[in-house]
Parts: C-alpha cells; sequence; structure tokens
C-alpha cells in the first residue's frame, strides 16, 4: 500500500503542469501521474533530413497513426474531424502550432450577446490575472495593443513578418481588413533559459532548439524544482471513491504494466476534452453507475472541436515556406456575430507561411494541382515555395449528440477500454465555414495566388477538445462548478479543456491554462473548508 | 500469417516502373525520376510501418495491369495508372507519398530546387523581420472589441 499523498494530478499536459506549479506553494504532497515520457529535443524532427517524412509516421499528429506505446487509440470514425493530440510530460504542448490567442470577453457570455448555448459561471475579468501569469511562466511574443483583441502584455516583440507576413500584410490592408502579429509561445529571444527561435521550420511537432514553449520546458521544471513529484509511464484506469461518495484515489498502471493503487485526499484530473470523459466513464461504480461525476448525464456530452475551413493558394513570389514558424499573423475580422453573415458567432483566422517540399509535394499531388509525367517539375517548381494559407478557426457550439462515449471493443495496450468519437459540423458551423472560404478566397485572389484549394473542415485537425465535462452553477446542466470542482464528487477537479462551456473562435491552450491556475488559485483560498 | 515486411521482386519491379511514372528523369532540370537506383534503394530501406500498404497497392496495381507494369505500351500503362490511383484509396495514397518523400529528400533534387542538404537544426534560417509600417492602417482604423454584459 502505498502512501497517500495530498493531491494527485492525472496528466502532465498544458493544464497539469500549470495547477502542479501553482499548487507547489502550498507545500503540499502533490503528485502528477503521467502516462507518457519526458521527452528527448535531441530526437525532434527538425535535427533530421528525413524530418518531414517523419510527420506522416513516428511524429503524426494523429495518435492511431503514431501508435506509441504511450498513446492510447480513438475510435474516431463517426467523426468528420480526426482527434490530434500528444502523451508525454507537456502533453500537446509538444506538438502545437504555438497560436496564442485568448478567448475574447464576449465568449463567455454567447448566451446574454446572442442567444445561443450558455453563459459561462465565470467572465474574463477573473481569468485575466492568469492569463498574465501564464504568459509569463510560457513565454510570450507579440505586440501589445491589437484594436480587437483583449488586451496582453507579451514579454517578448513579435515574430518576424518574413516574406508570407508582408504579401498577408498588403492583401489584407487592400481589402481593408484587420490583422495582426500573432501572440505566440515562440520565444523571439532569449528567455528564462529557453533559447531564442532560430527559424526551424514546421515547429509544429516539437521544437530542437526549445524555443517553442511547452510545458515539460517551463512549468514542469519549476514545480519539481518546488517538490512536485512526476511519475511517468503511469496510466490511470480509473479513479475510485467510499463509500461517502469521495475520491480514494486511483488505479493505474506503472512503466512494466503492474496494476498499482495510489491513494489521494484530492484527485485533479487534467487529460483534456476526450482524456477526461474517458476516465470518468470508465470509473463506474455501484455508487456512481454512469460513470464518475455524472449524475448530469453530461459527462462526455457537448464535444466542441473547432472545425477549421482552410484555403490556400500560390503566389508568384516566394514565400517563407518550412524557414519559419507556420503561423505569424491573425485576424479578429470576422469575430464577433453579425447576423447578416447568415449565421451566429464568428471565426478567428490564423494565416499559414508556407510549406516543406515533401509536403507540398504529397498534399498537391492529392490535391490534383501536381501532375504525374513529364510537367511534374515544372509545376512543383511553380508551388514549392510560394504557398500561403487562410485558416478560419471556427467557433464550434455546444450540442450534447457531439460526445465522447466508451467503445464497446477498442481498448488501449493495458486493456482500458478507449474512446469513441461521435461528432457531426452543425449547420450554423458550415454556413460559417463557407463564408470564412469565401473571405480567404478574396484574400488570396488579391494577393495575387493561384490554383486555389480547399480543405473544409481539416479532416486531421481535431487538435482542440472541449466541453465534455463542462462548467456551471447547475448541477443538472454541468459538470464542475465555477471553480473546477466536480457537483458529485467533493474532492474531485476538472482543469483542462473539458470545462469549457463555449468554445470560442481561437485556439484554447492559452484559455485553459489560465483556468487552470484560476482554480488553483480557488482552491488555496478555500483549503480550510475545500470539501464543504 | 506473418505481416509482410518486405516486397517481392515483382513489387520492387513495378514501384520502380509506376516511381518512373509519377516523377521521370529530367534533363531540363537536371534531376533523376524516382526510379533512379538510389532513391529506390532509399525507399526499400526506410519502407518500414508502410510496407504493408504499399505492398497492397502494388498488388492492386499488378491486378490492374495484368502483367508485370513495365511490360505494358505507354497507353495502356498510363490507363493503368489512372485507374490505380482513383481508385486505388489509402494504399495508393500511401505508395505516391512514399514516392514523393524520398525523391524529395534526395540531394541532386534538393540541389536542382536550390534547396540545402542539411537538417533544419541546428543552423536554422534567417527571416526578414518586414517592414511593420504594414500595420499603420489597421492601427489607424482601430476598432473596438465587443463588449460583455
Amino acid at each position: 500500500m502505498k502512501d497517500p499523498v495530498d493531491v494527485l494530478i492525472i496528466g502532465a499536459g498544458a493544464s497539469g503542469a500549470a495547477v502542479a506549479w501553482s499548487l507547489a506553494e502550498t507545500k503540499m504532497h502533490i503528485l502528477c501521474l503521467e502516462q507518457g515520457g519526458w521527452m528527448n529535443p535531441a530526437e525532434y524532427p527538425s535535427t533530421g533530413r528525413d524530418w518531414e517524412a517523419k510527420f506522416y509516421g513516428e511524429w503524426s499528429s494523429s495518435p492511431n497513426v503514431r501508435g506509441r506505446p504511450e498513446d492510447y487509440p480513438i475510435n474516431d470514425d463517426n467523426s468528420p474531424i480526426k482527434v490530434v493530440n500528444y502523451n508525454a510530460v507537456g502533453g500537446s504542448t509538444v506538438m502545437y502550432t504555438a497560436h496564442w490567442p485568448r478567448l475574447h470577453p464576449s465568449d463567455f457570455k454567447v448566451k446574454t450577446l446572442d442567444g445561443v448555448a450558455d453563459d459561462w459561471p465565470i467572465d474574463y475579468d477573473a481569468l485575466t490575472p492568469f492569463f498574465e501569469e501564464n504568459d509569463r511562466m510560457m513565454g510570450t511574443s507579440g505586440l501589445s495593443g491589437d484594436p480587437l483583441s483583449p488586451l496582453t502584455h507579451p514579454p517578448m516583440p513579435q515574430q518576424p513578418m518574413g516574406l508570407s507576413g508582408a504579401i498577408i500584410g498588403k492583401a489584407m490592408n487592400e481589402l481593408g481588413w484587420h490583422w495582426w502579429p500573432s501572440d505566440t509561445t515562440v520565444a523571439t529571444m532569449d528567455y528564462e533559459g529557453r533559447a531564442r527561435c532560430i527559424n526551424l521550420g514546421h515547429c509544429t511537432p516539437a521544437c530542437a532548439q526549445g524555443a517553442k514553449s511547452s510545458t515539460d520546458i517551463t512549468y514542469w521544471p519549476h514545480a519539481i524544482r518546488a517538490g512536485v513529484e512526476l511519475r511517468t509511464h503511469c496510466r490511470v484506469r480509473e479513479i475510485t471513491t467510499d463509500e461517502n461518495g469521495m475520491a480514494t484515489g486511483v488505479v493505474y498502471y506503472d512503466r512494466d504494466g503492474v496494476e498499482q493503487f495510489q491513494p489521494a485526499h484530492v484527485v485533479i484530473i487534467a487529460c483534456n476534452g476526450v482524456g477526461t470523459p474517458r476516465l470518468l466513464l470508465n470509473s463506474r461504480s455501484d455508487r456512481f453507475p454512469n460513470g464518475l461525476a455524472n449524475s448530469s448525464g453530461l459527462v462526455g456530452k457537448n464535444l466542441m472541436f473547432h472545425p477549421y475551413a482552410q484555403i490556400y493558394g500560390y503566389v508568384e513570389q516566394p514565400t517563407d515556406s518550412n524557414r519559419a514558424p507556420p503561423t505569424c499573423l491573425w485576424s479578429k475580422e470576422w469575430y464577433d456575430t453579425d447576423l447578416s453573415r447568415g449565421f451566429v458567432r464568428g471565426f478567428g483566422v490564423q494565416f499559414v507561411r508556407g510549406a516543406g517540399p515533401v509536403f507540398e509535394a504529397v498534399v498537391s499531388e492529392q490535391k490534383g494541382i501536381l501532375p504525374w509525367g513529364e510537367d511534374h517539375h515544372r509545376v512543383f517548381r511553380k508551388l514549392n515555395g510560394h504557398r500561403l494559407g487562410f485558416s478560419a478557426i471556427c467557433e464550434d457550439l455546444p450540442e450534447e449528440h457531439n460526445c465522447v462515449t466508451l467503445d464497446p471493443v477498442l481498448k488501449d495496450s493495458h486493456g482500458i477500454p478507449a474512446p469513441k468519437i461521435n461528432y457531426t459540423i452543425s449547420e450554423n458551423s458550415r454556413k460559417m465555414m463557407d463564408y470564412a472560404l469565401a473571405r480567404g478566397r478574396e484574400f488570396l485572389e488579391t494577393a495575387g495566388a493561384t490554383d486555389i484549394c480547399v480543405n473544409s473542415p481539416i479532416p486531421w485537425g481535431g487538435w482542440h477538445l472541449l466541453g465534455t465535462a463542462r462548467m456551471g452553477t447547475d448541477p443538472s446542466r454541468s459538470v464542475v462548478n465555477e471553480w473546477g470542482r466536480t457537483h458529485d464528487v467533493k474532492n474531485l477537479f476538472i482543469v483542462d479543456g473539458s470545462i469549457f462551456v463555449t468554445s470560442g473562435g481561437v485556439n484554447p491552450t492559452s484559455t485553459i491554462q489560465a483556468l487552470a491556475l484560476y482554480i488553483a488559485d480557488q482552491m488555496k483560498q478555500r483549503l480550510a473548508n475545500l470539501f464543504d | 500469417m506473418s505481416e509482410q515486411m518486405t516486397l517481392t521482386p515483382r513489387q520492387r519491379d513495378d514501384l520502380r516502373t509506376v516511381a518512373a511514372m509519377i516523377v521521370p528523369a529530367s534533363d531540363e532540370y537536371k534531376v533523376p525520376g524516382a526510379d533512379d537506383p538510389a532513391i529506390q534503394a532509399d525507399m526499400l530501406a526506410t519502407l518500414g510501418r508502410d510496407t504493408k500498404l504499399v505492398a497492397a497497392a502494388l498488388d492492386h496495381l499488378a491486378r490492374l495491369a495484368g502483367e508485370p507494369l513495365a511490360g505494358l505500351d505507354a497507353a495502356r500503362r498510363d490507363a493503368v495508372a489512372q485507374e490505380f490511383r482513383k481508385h486505388g484509396g489509402a494504399a495508393a495514397a500511401t505508395l505516391v507519398r512514399v514516392v514523393l518523400q524520398c525523391y524529395y529528400r534526395d540531394d541532386r533534387v534538393l540541389r536542382s530546387l536550390g534547396l540545402e542538404l542539411r537538417a533544419p537544426f541546428p543552423q536554422g534560417h534567417i527571416l526578414p523581420d518586414g517592414d511593420w509600417s504594414l500595420l499603420d492602417p489597421v492601427k489607424s482604423r482601430g476598432g473596438t472589441l465587443r463588449r460583455a454584459p
């Protein structure tokens, strides 16, 4: 029998790292269990000549393709958008674009403003100090003062504009549309032990330079120095409870595959929008026959992905291709509701600088614009190094039929039932995507692009896993309360993207981490009566 | 039955033929075709997890051709290739991707494209900072963030 810990955190990704670091100052015994291991930057794709080929195998963004021992399979056959993630210390911050917008203040009040979905039980102001703290910890770069985004104070200047940025900016100016340098977690100067970005290229699948922030190189070193224990290659099967309905700890498999029980006084789940409902649904018991913390029946429901509507083309001038981080500029021109567009809510845009030669060849051949035979070489030279892209991150509204359940057959390497995704793109989202594509086409044509291609949705674009254990004050309509504690189990907390009430139209990691810090702060303020 | 880990001689012959159909050699651009021995050797050496799908694609190709691909006349070969690409699904896509990912990392090909023969790390790339006065119109236009009640 292991000694009980005060706090047990499940998952060492974006939110698990932030909550561990924040709680460390309490000097409680904090343990984090992570199914993956520590990453080795010397093995990252950009260290090899075959860097692009790796994206199709061991460094695929899809856990189903990657199939590392640390990954678990996901049945996403019933979804046009496939789940992508990463399982390691750092979680999906190891493999992300580092694009760093925040939810807008209006995103927390969509029912009041637009009559759809639900308002959050907290507002933007409650998160403001934690956004700021998180930006310092993750190390952000950007340009303060965007008139159409919440005010931020990035500690580092924005990324260079590059060749692509200049073409994008000129076209957007010609159309009179908003654009701005993105806040990113790419270090543009040496920062807190991290070296500045040297433009290794497509850094989504991990940064060998350490310039792109991931929690294995930001939060975790601080948390561990402060006394947090991080146990890797430990996959949690279920959370156990006692006769009083309190969590007692977790059953997990250690790195040798041996079943272990770890008792804990407080359990915090940080497995994001697919892993968290999977764990809760796998934690069935006589007292909780429908899964843990599921008296509302909403665990796993209201899955929101952000359907991406992407359009790209080829300009005559050279673009940055693979010689820069993929994202550098955003637009909030269409972020807010304008019902004359035919849909409610809106979308953010992240512009894409270009692609590497292998990716360009493979994708263009699939799209039918790169021929086989004699003309292949001429066409490839016209395409390669000339791509420019426009990706709309469309706000997905919560719908209960979009959900994560347990697959009756599929299991992971430990025999734990795997998640199954059921998801359809709503009519509202479809209209939004079509509208975004039309604006993207205008943008590309203004930039002089030809050979325009569309990915709508981006099939392997399920990065943002939100809403499956939503936050709220009504226990019949939500899974956690306004400070992250589950309504049903008073020593069980959730701090990841699953507690989002609505999704906004931006990449969510900044907001996920601000929420995790906010919940940690709430816990610290209530330590004396945390379970009341 | 154990999973096929290498290609059969017939499959290798067809792979070479179809690779040359996808990317033929070019005197104009001074590049080899994807049937070049070094590029073919790279494909075979690095097939790894793609072996099963590539073998399936080549078997499909063989069924369509009815004989070694190289033995068909040009018109018939093109017809088979078109049919293969149109209806070959994930296996055909994998085969084409394997051909292209090995072709576009060959030194001679990269040189012809004006690309450096190196891994991105540790040298990286230089990016122009750009003229940020381009943002002036956006700044002067301003705007307001939608208010939350």
